[in-house]
C-alpha cells in the first residue's frame, strides 16, 4: 500500500472541509433546541415536527415533486426522441444546425431561459402555475437528456436494429424491443438527470410560476431572505438524506449489475 | 442409380431465383458495385469470394434491404425488389458480427422473428426447439448471448436466421470468428442444413476453400465486378483470366506469345532461351497474340533426368515448402523464373529424392494448363 504523503493528506482534508464543512453545520443547527439559529441549546428533534405540520412547506414539496416527475418523463421521451433522430436519421438538411442547437441551452445562462420562457407564456397568455413550470423544466432539461442518451447510441451497434429489421420488426418494434433496452440504462440516468434538475431548480421556476404554484427551492429561498429557521435546516437535512440515500442506491446498484455482468462472463469462459 | 446433377444454372428454361440486372452502387463518387449482372437460382449454396472491399458485404445489404442499387434492379423470385423494406422481404440474413440481441437468451433470440409474425405461442415454441435441436443448442436455450462460447453464438445467429424458413439466407463471413477444425465442421454442418432445409444459400467468404467446400457455384469478385461465376471445380481448372487463375490457389504463371499448332494446340514462346512450350486450348489465338500459360503445381511434376513429356525444363532446387502431407518445390529456371512443382509426401522426409540446389528436371503435360489471354 502506498502511503499517503504528508501533501495529500493536507490536500485532501482541506477539500473535503471545503466540501462538506457548510453541509455539517447546517444538519447540526437542524437538530438544534434553540429557535436561534447561531446558539446551541441541546438536541431536538422539534424543528422536524413542525415541519411537518408547516402547510405552506409541504405544499411546497408537493408541487415540486409533481413538476419534476411530470417535466423529467416528458423530457426523456422528447431528449431520447430527439437523440435518435439526431444520431440515426442520417444526413438531413440542416442536421448540423440542429445537434448545435440541442447543446445551446445547456450553456445558456438561466436567467435568459426563465425569462424568454415567460415572455413565451405572456404571449400565449397561459395562466402561470404548475403547467408552465413543468413546461420550462422540460425544455431546459430535455437537452441534457439527449445529450446522455445520444452519446450511448453513438457507441450503439446499428447491426443489432438492421438485425430485427431483418427478422421482421417494423422500424419502431425494432426501437422498443431492441434499442431500447439496450440503451435503457442512459435513459433512466437522463431521467435522473431531469429529474435532480427540476427539483434544484430556483431561477427558472421563479420566472415561470405564478401565485398558485410555489417550488421547494422558491420557498426556502424566500423564507431564508426572512431569517434562517431552523425549520428550513430540518428540511435542507432532509434534502441532504434523500439525496445521499438515492445516490448509495444508486452506486450499490451498478456495482451489483458489475458483479453479476463479470459472474455471467466467468460462466461463459467456462462453457467455452 | 442415376442421379441427376443439381445444376439450373445449365438450364435455360430454368428461372432463377435472384436476377441482379446490371446493378450498380455508388456511394458519393466511389463506385463500390460496377454494373453487375449475375443470376442465383432456387436450391443453390452460392458463394462471394473476393477480397477485401470488393463489395461482397454491399451486395449482401442489397438483397436483405439495408442499401438500394443506384443504378438497375435486383429481381427475387421474378419480383423487383427495389422499394420493398428490409421487413417486408421474405430474406434473412446472418450477420458478420452475428448481431445478437444481447439482452435476450438465446431462446428469444431464435424466436424473435417468429414472434414478428406469429401470435400461436406452440408453434412458435415447437419452431424454435426444433431450430435448437439443428443446431445442438438446446442445452443453451436459457443463457444471455456473453455466457455462450465463440462457436456457440454463430450458431446461435444461424439458428435465428433461419427460423423463419425464409427464400434466401444471407451469411456474410460467417465462420470468420472460428479456428480451423470448427470451421471445417461447421462448413459440413451448413452443407448439411442446407440440404435438409432446400433455403437457398448465398455465402460471403475472403476464404477460397471454404468457397470451394460449401458452394454449388462460386462468383469471384474484384473491384465491385464480377470476374468469373462457375462451379468450384471449373474456377479452379478453367480460370477465364489470370486473375481469377491467381486468386484460387498457387498458380505458376508463364507469360509468352501463341502460335497455333494443330487443332486446338498452340505453341507458347516465352523465353528466348528456352525451348516454346504446347499447350491445349479451345480457346483460339492468333499468332503472335500475348498469352499467359496457368499451371497448377500439383501438375508439375519434378524428375532428376529428363522426362518424355509434352513440356519439360531444367532448373535447380531454390526452396522447398513442406506442407505434411505435400511438398511444394521452388525450382529456379536459367531465365530467372520460379516454377512451383507440388508432390505428395508417400515417403518419409528422410527419403526423398531431391534436396536445396540440386540440378533437376520439370515437366507437364499439353492439356496441364489453361492459356489466357489476360
Ligand atoms: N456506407 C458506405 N459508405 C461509403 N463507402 C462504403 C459504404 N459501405 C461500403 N463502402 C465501401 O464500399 C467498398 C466495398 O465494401 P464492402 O461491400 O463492405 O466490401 P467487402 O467485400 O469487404 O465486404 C469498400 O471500399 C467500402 O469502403
Ligand atoms: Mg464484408
Amino acid at each position: 500500500m502506498n502511503r499517503l504523503s504528508s501533501f495529500n493528506v493536507v490536500s485532501l482534508t482541506l477539500g473535503f472541509v471545503f466540501l462538506y464543512v457548510p453541509m455539517l453545520i447546517l444538519v447540526i443547527y437542524s437538530f438544534n433546541a434553540s429557535k436561534l439559529v447561531t446558539v446551541w441549546a441541546g438536541f431536538s428533534t422539534r424543528w422536524y415536527g413542525e415541519l411537518l405540520s408547516n402547510e405552506a412547506f409541504l405544499d411546497a414539496a408537493w408541487v415540486t415533486l409533481r413538476v419534476a416527475v411530470i417535466s423529467s418523463t416528458i423530457a426523456t421521451v422528447l431528449g431520447t426522441m430527439a437523440a435518435y433522430v439526431l444520431v440515426r436519421g442520417g444526413r438531413f438538411m440542416g442536421r448540423t444546425l440542429f445537434s448545435g442547437m440541442i447543446y445551446a441551452p445547456l450553456v445558456m445562462p438561466e436567467v435568459i431561459t426563465g425569462l424568454s420562457l415567460l415572455l413565451l407564456f405572456i404571449g400565449l397568455g397561459l395562466d402561470r402555475g404548475v403547467l408552465t413550470i413543468v413546461l420550462a423544466h422540460t425544455t431546459f432539461s430535455m437537452c441534457f437528456v439527449s445529450v446522455v442518451v445520444s452519446s450511448r447510441l453513438v457507441s450503439f451497434d446499428r447491426s443489432l436494429e438492421e438485425a430485427a429489421l431483418d427478422l421482421g420488426a417494423s422500424p419502431w418494434d425494432a426501437f422498443r424491443l431492441v434499442t431500447l433496452p439496450i440503451i435503457a440504462p442512459a435513459v433512466i440516468s437522463g431521467w435522473l438527470l431531469a429529474f435532480t434538475l427540476s427539483l434544484d431548480d430556483l431561477v427558472i421556476a421563479s420566472f415561470t410560476s405564478g401565485p398558485s404554484a410555489t417550488t421547494l427551492p422558491m420557498k426556502i429561498w424566500s423564507s431564508v431572505r426572512l431569517g434562517v429557521s431552523p425549520e428550513i435546516n430540518a428540511l435542507s437535512t432532509i434534502l441532504i438524506g434523500l439525496v445521499t440515500i438515492g445516490v448509495i442506491a444508486a452506486s450499490l446498484a451498478s456495482k451489483h449489475a458489475a458483479l453479476r455482468a463479470k459472474r455471467d462472463e466467468q460462466a461463459a469462459a467456462r462453457a467455452a | 442409380m442415376a442421379e441427376t446433377v443439381f445444376a439450373p444454372w445449365d438450364d435455360p428454361t430454368e428461372k432463377p431465383l435472384i436476377r441482379f440486372h446490371n446493378v450498380t452502387k455508388r456511394f458519393g463518387d466511389f463506385t463500390a458495385i460496377d454494373d453487375l449482372t449475375l443470376d442465383i437460382f432456387e436450391r443453390e449454396f452460392f458463394a462471394l469470394l473476393g477480397p477485401s472491399g470488393c463489395g461482397k458485404t454491399t451486395m449482401m445489404r442489397m438483397l436483405a434491404g439495408f442499401e438500394n442499387p443506384t443504378e438497375g434492379a435486383i429481381e427475387l423470385a421474378g419480383q423487383d425488389i427495389a422499394g420493398v423494406p428490409a421487413n417486408k422481404r421474405a430474406v434473412n440474413m446472418m450477420f458478420q458480427s452475428y448481431a445478437l440481441f444481447p439482452h435476450l437468451t438465446v431462446w428469444d433470440n431464435i424466436a424473435f422473428g417468429l414472434r414478428r409474425e406469429s401470435k400461436d405461442k406452440a408453434a412458435i415454441a415447437a419452431r424454435v426447439e426444433e431450430m435448437l435441436k439443428l443446431t445442438r443448442l438446446e442445452k443453451f436455450a436459457r443463457r444471455k448471448p456473453h455466457q455462450i462460447s465463440g462457436g456457440q453464438r454463430q450458431r446461435v445467429a444461424l439458428a435465428r436466421s433461419l427460423a423463419k424458413a425464409p427464400k434466401l439466407l444471407l451469411l456474410d463471413e460467417p465462420l470468420g470468428a472460428l479456428d480451423a477444425k470448427l470451421r471445417e465442421a461447421t462448413q459440413f454442418e451448413l452443407m448439411d442444413i442446407q440440404e435438409k432445409t432446400g433455403t437457398t444459400f448465398v455465402i460471403v467468404t475472403h476464404d477460397q476453400e471454404e468457397a470451394m467446400t460449401v458452394a454449388s457455384r462460386v462468383a469471384v469478385m474484384d473491384e465491385g465486378r464480377v470476374m468469373q461465376v462457375a462451379t468450384p471445380e471449373r474456377i479452379y481448372e478453367a480460370p477465364d483470366s489470370v486473375y481469377v487463375a491467381d486468386f484460387i490457389g498457387d498458380v505458376n504463371l508463364l507469360h509468352g506469345t501463341a502460335a497455333p499448332s494443330g487443332e486446338d494446340t498452340y505453341v507458347v514462346t516465352w523465353s528466348a532461351n528456352e525451348a516454346p512450350v504446347q499447350a491445349a486450348s479451345t480457346r483460339s489465338f492468333s499468332t503472335g497474340q500475348t498469352c499467359h500459360l496457368a499451371i497448377r503445381p500439383e501438375k508439375v511434376a519434378i524428375h532428376k533426368d529428363k522426362p518424355e513429356a509434352d513440356n519439360a525444363v531444367q532448373g535447380k532446387v531454390l526452396d522447398i515448402a513442406y506442407l505434411g502431407n505435400l511438398s511444394t518445390y521452388h525450382v529456379e529456371l536459367p531465365t530467372g523464373d520460379i516454377i512451383k512443382a507440388q508432390v505428395a509426401n508417400t515417403r518419409r522426409i528422410s527419403r526423398r529424392d531431391f534436396t536445396w540446389e540440386d540440378p533437376v528436371w520439370v515437366s507437364w503435360s499439353k492439356t496441364a494448363g489453361v492459356l489466357l489471354a489476360e
